[in-house]
């Protein structure tokens, strides 16, 4: 056994694994945190296959920035999963002819690449091995496609202009910090000195 | 793999573009930092940034592809570009009166719809289907939020969403189209695709890819059967904004629906001429009918816009340069009346705000007769009366039709502009002939001067702007082959 293989073995394993626990643990931070899991190993599968920007992008967005979003959006909101997930049996027939369709599609690309490998590794445009995918990526991002990269960051642009001039609101009344107000306060500004007489309050 | 700029003057072509990014986030910039609102600062600069841009296109034109055949900048393009920055700068024109009564006194306002703006000029210089997807999201993306803008109503954030969710189901029919046509051509690039078309019988799954993007398309300049957001977004939306999505980004999906169809697709243009002559009739009689029950102003002009894309189709329909000439002249004259019927409808104040129903607009002719006079003309030449604009466009597009053999298409056509008369006169009716109901403020000085321009643009189109434009147009049309 070639440690590629049983590396390979021991991401697929843990990935299913955790993949089942995601939909199968009860609490709900729990399914966060192996769909974390999930995504590393899966990443591990990438980087196994020679597709390591894909597997580091996996990493950085799904897990730094996408699952984050996940725990957060599951802790901060009462959502109540039990109940939620009360009538989920109803949907079983459904759910068992969409996995037999699955199944079969799965069944039919494994049959194509047994019984014509040649075709089914073919690509119309083969990689060149000798250069790896982030150099490749780096190599055209900047300069046969730079007017499409300078584009999107346009419309990225416009999604956060327009996130905020429709959400933001400047709330009258609110007390924000300032530095320089608190620093320059005199005593005399805040501190009262009275003179009680005994036996009388104030 | 290198770019193909050598230098900032081989960029030439994309100047206007890259003003208007420029402009725009320096604009932004100076929205975000200052202090107070500075709506009307930010919205004269944004239409002198514009004007300028304007300025640089006619002026110092330069033509040729950029970035590896991603941008195109041509006669087309150049005809294009000019029409969507006077649809805009009106836009923001018609809008500095009215703005704060329709909450849209923001900066960011005039800061969006230069980055439309932009978009739109990046739509209609698109040259491959990756560039042709980005410019439009680029687009879309800003009427959404634009319409959206007045968060405080009901109904401008209904016509937001509604707008945002239908646009994003036309984008995944036009993405799906292009991963078809990319998938049985093998290129991006729309050049490469026309010579891939040429090579030999075109497949099936090209033609569906074809009919995807087409549809696509046709959402974005809303042609039957893919209308049906329209009506409710212009009603639902400010009506400065209406203003906005009624002229510019019209005149942009329209160029890219020429450049794809005319240009691109040119080897098989008779499957796609079917579909032109399907939506087009659909069009010009839908809107003729569903427009004649509607009381709101702005819902009319809607479905009048409807049909206004339905006989600028008649001309693509033709398939010939005379046809796609017609195209560009009949959005040209489009512009001029749809802006000018909009800085009429934006000067109705009556005591009670703004006015947006035909019956509000009773005996407007005792009260403001300039307002009513160019309402009546605007009238008049949507409907395609001589010796208006809107006569000599149509019948260039009927012209091209006739002459492509197509003669019921064009017997349609003038059967629906005659129904399509009706509606029209009745808010000619309502103006002349029924008793004031309501006191009219007078308009403010810059709606009067586009009012005026729209007018003497109208009437006098024959004598002064036709020709000019009939020209440019041809030229345009010619430079797409």
């Amino acid at each position: 056994m070639t440690l590629p293989l049983f590396f390979f073995y021991i991401f697929s394993a843990i990935c299913i694994a955790s993949a089942l626990m995601v939909i199968a643990s009860r609490n709900p931070v729990h399914s966060v945190l192996f769909l974390i899991l999930a995504f590393v190993n899966a990443a591990g599968i990438f980087m196994l296959a020679g597709a390591e920007f894909l597997a580091l992008i996996l990493i950085v967005v799904y897990v730094g920035a996408v699952a984050v979003l996940f725990l957060f959006v599951v802790m901060m909101l009462d959502v109540d999963f039990a109940e939620l997930g009360k009538g989920m049996l109803q949907y079983m027939p459904i759910a068992i002819v969409v996995g037999i369709i699955f199944g079969l599609e799965l069944l039919m690309v494994a049959g194509s690449w047994f019984i014509t490998p040649e075709v089914a590794g073919g690509s119309v445009l083969p990689i060149d091995a000798g250069v790896e995918n982030t150099r490749a990526l780096g190599q055209v991002i900047y300069t046969r496609y730079v007017y499409l990269f300078e584009a999107a960051g346009i419309v990225l642009l416009v999604a956060m202009i327009g996130a905020i001039v429709l959400t933001l609101r400047h709330k009258p009344g609110v007390r924000r910090q300032d530095i320089a107000t608190q620093v320059g306060r005199r005593p005399k500004d805040a501190v009262e000195v009275v003179k009680v007489e005994s036996g009388k309050g104030i | 793999m290198t770019s193909d700029l050598t230098d900032i003057f081989a960029l030439a072509p994309a100047y206007p573009e890259l003003a208007l990014v420029i402009g725009a986030v320096l604009l932004l910039m100076i929205g975000v930092f200052q202090k107070n609102n500075h709506f009307m600062t930010i919205n004269g600069l944004a239409i002198g940034l514009m004007g300028a841009v304007l300025v640089l296109l006619l002026f110092a034109p330069s033509d040729g592809v950029l970035f590896n055949g991603g941008f195109v900048q041509d006669e087309f393009s150049r005809f294009m570009k000019v029409l969507v920055l006077i649809g805009s700068i009106g836009a923001l024109l018609v809008s500095v009166s009215a703005a704060e009564e329709h909450a849209l006194n923001k900066f960011e306002y005039p800061v969006l719809v230069l980055l439309a703006t932009l978009g739109m000029m990046m739509m209609i210089s698109a040259n491959d289907l990756i560039s042709l997807y980005v410019a439009l999201e680029l687009q879309s993306l800003s009427l959404y939020v634009v319409a959206a803008l007045k968060r405080d109503s009901a109904r401008a954030t209904e016509a937001g969403l509604k707008y945002f969710v239908l646009g994003a189901l036309s984008s995944g029919m036009l993405l799906y189209g292009a991963s078809m046509v990319y998938g049985f051509t093998g290129q991006t690039e729309l050049g490469a695709i026309t010579e891939a078309i040429a090579l030999g019988e075109p497949s099936i799954g090209l033609i569906f890819g074809l009919v995807f993007l087409l549809a696509g398309l046709a959402f974005k300049i809303s042609a039957v059967p893919f209308h049906m957001w329209t009506p409710d977004v212009y009603e639902g939306a400010p009506t400065p904004v209406t203003a906005f999505f009624a002229a510019a980004p019209k005149v942009a999906a329209m160029a890219l629906f020429v450049r794809l169809t005319y240009g691109t697709f040119a080897p098989i243009s008779t499957d796609w001429q079917q579909i032109v002559i399907f939506i087009s009739i659909l069009s010009m009689v839908l809107a003729a009918f569903a427009a004649i029950g509607q009381n709101n102003v702005k819902r009319l002009i809607a479905y009048s816009s409807i049909g206004h894309v339905g006989f600028a189709l008649v001309g693509l329909s033709a398939g010939s340069q005379a046809g796609v000439q017609g195209v560009a002249i009949y959005m040209a004259v489009y512009l001029a009346m749809t802006i000018g019927l909009f800085a009429c409808i934006l000067s109705l104040k009556s005591d009670k705000g703004y006015i947006e129903q035909i019956s509000d607009m009773k005996g407007l002719a005792q009260s403001r007769p300039f307002i009513a006079v160019i309402i009546a003309v605007m009238m008049f030449s949507l409907i395609g009366l001589p010796p208006l604009a809107g006569f000599f466009a149509k019948w260039q597009v009927f012209l091209a039709a006739v002459e492509a053999r197509l003669y019921w298409l064009a017997v349609i056509g003038v059967l629906a502009s005659a129904v399509s008369a009706f509606y029209y006169l009745r808010i000619v009716r309502t103006m002349y002939f029924d008793e004031p109901e309501n006191n009219f403020a007078a308009a403010p000085m810059e709606l009067t001067v586009v009012m005026g321009l729209a007018g003497l643009f109208v009437i006098t189109y024959v004598f002064t702007f036709g020709g000019p434009i009939a020209r440019m147009a041809e030229i345009a049309a010619a430079s797409l082959h």
